[in-house]
């Protein structure tokens, strides 16, 4: 399958690393995978915040780059959602009816990275090796408007080395919500600070999470407190196999912030 | 000035409404599947899990058991109530105060629809329900639920309270004894409805 | 005085401050959220096809809510023709006015009331008190709030932050009761008995309507203490004060909303009571009916065709128990007797997103999106505060906050519209942010988003972005 990486403009330009890992994980599981030099962002953080008129060129840019994709994935669950859910009322709102006919389309071919693997490829063991100690949070979007499910966790039980240890109050939001972080940080830190107190709780060395800006929230809270318990997108770990050195810089690329905050 | 709040709401109403009507099928509730036994069951055992006290009784037992429940009490009996279940007579009289309805320990009526999915009986305050205030003030409320009355759901019970409905009677939906959760969320029983609930169901 | 209304004093953020550093209100706020939470979801797993009764209950409010002039006259007619007597009130003053010009017609000096959030919304207490008449909260937890001269912050529980040791002392100072324990069942009772002597003696009484039949001209108002009961049956006048989106159009629409709300609300197959009356019944109940139809607002809401859904709402609270914000800040953060994600939409419509402390509200979620899931009648919750969030800001005054964040997110967009400047602007962040990391993350940013780094590190850019490494090793399959 011919598959349009979408990396949404967070992992591009702070967590790199979790777009490459997608990357060599859809190849090894035998796809071509594309990256549209022209993509930038889905103008979910415009949208969300209110600057909606901001937002519309964005969806219009995001239609133009993608317009010719077999099928999109991207490793965010909030940012797919924003494109299949939003997009459409996006245009309704803006009364724009050829840009709704595109973006019900193009919504149908765009897919978070677990949903991509469990209900396209119907893959559940994608070959990785990732001798940690584990537990998952699943995000708001990817839960509540995707509907996932239980996909992410099929994938991390089949990884081997992996101990999978239950989030307690998983469903439990970590309070980040993009700008809703910076306009009620106090509102947000007492969200976080419950979250950091579940992961901390499982004993796992890190947590991870279909969505990089989820675990920068999170990541950010445990680094804060120096728990010395990190956090991995999922799409490193699914990436990573026994004949990559486990422990390398690159399987645990995401926890290095906790990691040399503790020296 | 409630005229002209009137045109004015009205014609705010039409001004706001672009589309157009939007039209509801309302097919028929079907009746319930189940065997009659299993949803007298259901209600029985749903009406006691809200502390409702149920006892159950043959037809031939009824009279006893009313007796036997009620005796030493000084019970209050609305009008219609059948004469033949409780040998005393009725002692309901439009007249009657809501200081006075304080003075008896308990009242006795029927119901018009029972529902099993909840546990629920309900009165349309016809013959031998009395009117409202009946089974509000006395502390302890009886009440003969025949066990043909019982329906499976939700539903079906407002089917059948149709008639008396469109007829202008009021309803009152009771769920166990009256309740409160206000303190910190534990159940209390017995704020001001009567605090005794007792269904008694006739097979 | 359990008076409210609808205007926050002050912005959300400011406000949740207060909740948050209490840690008495967080512990109860938690532990009543969580347990109603765990409640609702065996009531809801019960019923054999939920979804279904959810979307029928969107599909009955919406077609009631598209036909609603020809609703309400039905209404009128009917409850007249039963005896009713039918108000029209185009706003809170008017409603009020209503109301004590009754009250006062019959020479009442204290009315009895049926907790009702439309007559806070309205603030019926305050007005009736400066008519020298003393409204009487027989609700459980209104009378705490009212004795306590507090507000509620809770639609269902409205006492919700208070403990039982609280309501002990408050009631033994207020009510000169004789409290041995602070058992809940004691202090029920003693609630109990100031109560029932108010009850026997009180000639009007006002309510709410939880839902109205057209087509039969009645009235239904659910309720657990059987405080309604009394209000509803023993004076000799009774007012309801309803908001004209409560109307069903038939009898038999009814249904699913005597499944969706208990379950909703208070996690229960069904509350212990709930009446329903048509105009007067004579020699059964009070024998005067007045029924106030109240506009405060909605028919703005009525004219937003993609906020419209927001009229749907049965007051259930689920969306309130489910809220990870609410269980937080709690409900006066939201300065309305509307809290919570559904006060978060509905108080700054009633207003006409005129109100620049309740145009904050939009902004006072994550987007989680766990109301709209618990919601009985399928409001999207979250896209409608998005929604919102779109028609305020380009309204926002232009105090220095605003201005800064209106640039910067221009200035964002700007960059996003061309990938040459995206990729220019994250080589100039890399060399810029060098004197704010320390040991490999970043501890504290300036202006607006100080918020974020006052509790959590920030991961600094990294050498190289995704684009450049992608040119580097990946290159793309063709």
């Amino acid at each position: 399958m011919k598959i349009d990486l979408f990396i949404t403009c967070l992992n591009d330009a702070l967590f790199p690393q979790t777009g490459l890992a997608m990357a060599r994980l859809l190849r090894r599981l035998g796809h071509q995978v594309r990256f549209n030099e022209a993509q930038t962002c889905c103008g979910q953080m415009h949208f969300n915040t209110g600057y909606q008129r901001e937002a519309l060129p964005l969806i219009r840019k995001f239609v133009n780059d993608f317009r010719n994709a077999e099928v999109i994935v991207a490793p965010s669950g909030s940012c797919v959602a924003f494109v299949r859910d939003l997009y459409p009322k996006a245009a309704e709102w803006a009364g724009d009816d050829d840009l709704l006919r595109e973006v019900t389309e193009l919504g149908k071919r765009t897919y978070e990275l677990s949903e991509f693997l469990i209900k396209v490829l119907k893959v559940e063991d994608v070959g990785a090796y990732y001798p940690h100690r584990v537990t998952y949070h699943p995000t708001c979007h990817a839960a509540r408007l995707l509907r996932v499910g239980d996909a992410p966790l099929r994938l991390l039980k089949n990884v081997r080395g992996l101990t999978l240890v239950e989030l307690p109050a998983s469903e439990q939001c970590c309070g980040f919500g993009g700008t809703f972080s910076v306009k009620n940080p106090e509102t947000s830190t007492a969200m976080l600070a419950d979250k950091v107190q579940s992961v901390m709780s499982t004993g796992a060395e890190c947590c991870t999470a279909g969505d990089n800006s989820c675990l920068m929230h999170i990541g950010g809270g445990l680094s804060r407190l120096q728990s010395g318990v990190g956090v991995v997108h999922l799409a490193e770990i699914l990436a990573s196999t026994e004949s990559m050195s486990a422990g390398s810089s690159e399987t645990i690329g995401a926890m290095q912030v906790s990691a040399e905050a503790l020296l | 000035m409630t005229s002209e709040a009137r045109l004015e709401i009205l014609t705010r109403i039409h001004r706001a409404a672009a589309g157009p009507n939007l039209e509801i099928e309302r097919p028929p509730i079907p009746a319930s599947t189940r065997q009659r036994a299993e949803i007298v069951a259901q209600f029985a055992e749903y009406a006691a899990e809200y502390r409702a006290e149920v006892h159950r009784a043959s037809g031939a037992d009824l009279p006893a058991l009313l007796a036997g429940l009620l005796s030493g009490q000084n019970v209050l009996i609305p009008e219609g109530f059948p004469a033949q279940l409780f040998p005393q007579p009725a002692t309901h009289k439009p007249q009657t105060t809501h200081a006075d309805l304080a003075a008896y320990d308990a009242v006795l009526t029927t119901c018009a629809v029972a529902i099993a999915e909840t546990g629920t009986v309900v009165l349309d305050h016809g013959a031998g329900q009395g009117r409202r205030a009946l089974t509000l003030i006395p502390d302890w409320h009886v009440c003969v639920v025949r066990s043909e009355q019982v329906v499976d759901s939700v539903p079906e019970a407002v089917a059948a309270l149709q008639a008396a409905v469109l007829a202008g009677r009021p309803l009152t939906w009771i769920s166990g004894p009256s309740a409160t959760s206000d303190i910190e969320l534990s159940r209390v029983e017995g704020v001001h409805g009567p605090r005794r609930l007792s269904i008694v169901v006739v097979d | 005085m359990s008076a409210g209304g609808i205007h926050p004093a002050r912005p959300f953020p400011e406000a949740a401050r207060d909740t948050l550093q209490d840690a008495q209100m967080r512990r109860n706020l938690k532990h009543a959220t969580t347990t109603i939470r765990e409640k609702r979801f065996r009531a809801v797993a019960e019923l054999p096809d939920w979804e279904a009764l959810r979307t029928r209950g969107a599909e009955l409010k919406d077609a009631a809510l598209s036909d609603l002039a020809e609703q309400l006259l039905t209404l009128e007619t009917a409850v007249k023709r039963r005896g009713g007597q039918v108000h029209w009130a185009r706003d809170a003053a008017e409603a009020c006015r209503i109301v004590t010009d009754l009250a006062a017609s019959h020479g009442a000096r204290e009315i009895i009331k049926v907790k009702s959030i439309t007559s806070d919304e309205i603030e019926l207490n305050a007005a009736l008190e400066k008519r020298g008449i003393q409204a009487i909260e027989t609700d459980l937890a209104e009378l705490i709030v009212q004795l306590a001269g507090d507000t509620p912050s809770h639609i269902l529980v409205p006492a919700i932050h208070k403990n039982r040791a609280e309501i002990r002392d408050l009631f033994r100072r207020k009510l000169g009761a004789e409290l041995l324990t602070d058992e809940p069942k004691v202090l029920a009772e003693a609630a109990r008995l100031y109560l029932r002597e108010k009850f026997l003696s009180t000639k009007v009484a006002v309510s709410g309507a939880n839902f109205a039949i057209a087509e039969s001209g009645t009235v239904c108002i659910v309720e657990s203490e059987g405080n309604g009961r009394m209000c509803l049956t023993l004076p000799d006048v009774l007012i309801s004060v309803m908001g004209i989106e409560k109307v069903l159009p038939q009898w038999a629409d009814i249904a699913p909303f005597m499944q969706l709300l208990p379950r909703s609300s208070t996690a229960e197959r069904m509350n212990p009571y709930t009446s329903f009356w048509s105009g007067v019944t004579p020699g059964d109940g009070p024998q005067e009916f007045h029924l106030v139809l109240l506009d405060n607002g909605r028919t703005d809401v009525l004219a937003d065709e993609a906020a419209r859904q927001t009229l749907r709402c049965i007051r259930c609270s689920a969306c309130l128990n489910v809220c990870p914000v609410y269980e937080r800040a709690g409900g006066h953060a939201y300065g309305s007797v509307y809290p919570g994600p559904i006060g978060a939409i509905l108080t700054p419509q009633l207003l006409q997103l005129e109100d620049e402390n309740a145009n904050t509200l939009p902004w006072a979620s994550s987007l989680c999106g766990a109301c709209y899931d618990a919601c009985p009648v399928k409001i999207n919750i979250p896209e409608i505060l998005i929604y919102l969030r779109g028609q305020i800001t380009p309204h926002k005054s232009h105090n220095l906050e605003n201005t800064v964040e209106s640039i910067a997110m221009k200035t964002a967009a700007w960059i996003f519209n061309e990938p040459f400047r995206f990729e220019g602007a994250l080589k100039l962040a890399r060399t810029g942010q060098g004197p704010l990391v320390q040991h490999g993350a970043i501890h504290a940013l300036p202006g607006l988003l100080g918020g974020w780094t006052s509790s959590r590190n920030l991961p600094p850019f990294p050498a190289k972005s995704f684009r450049e490494l992608w040119r580097e090793e990946g290159q793309n399959d063709e």
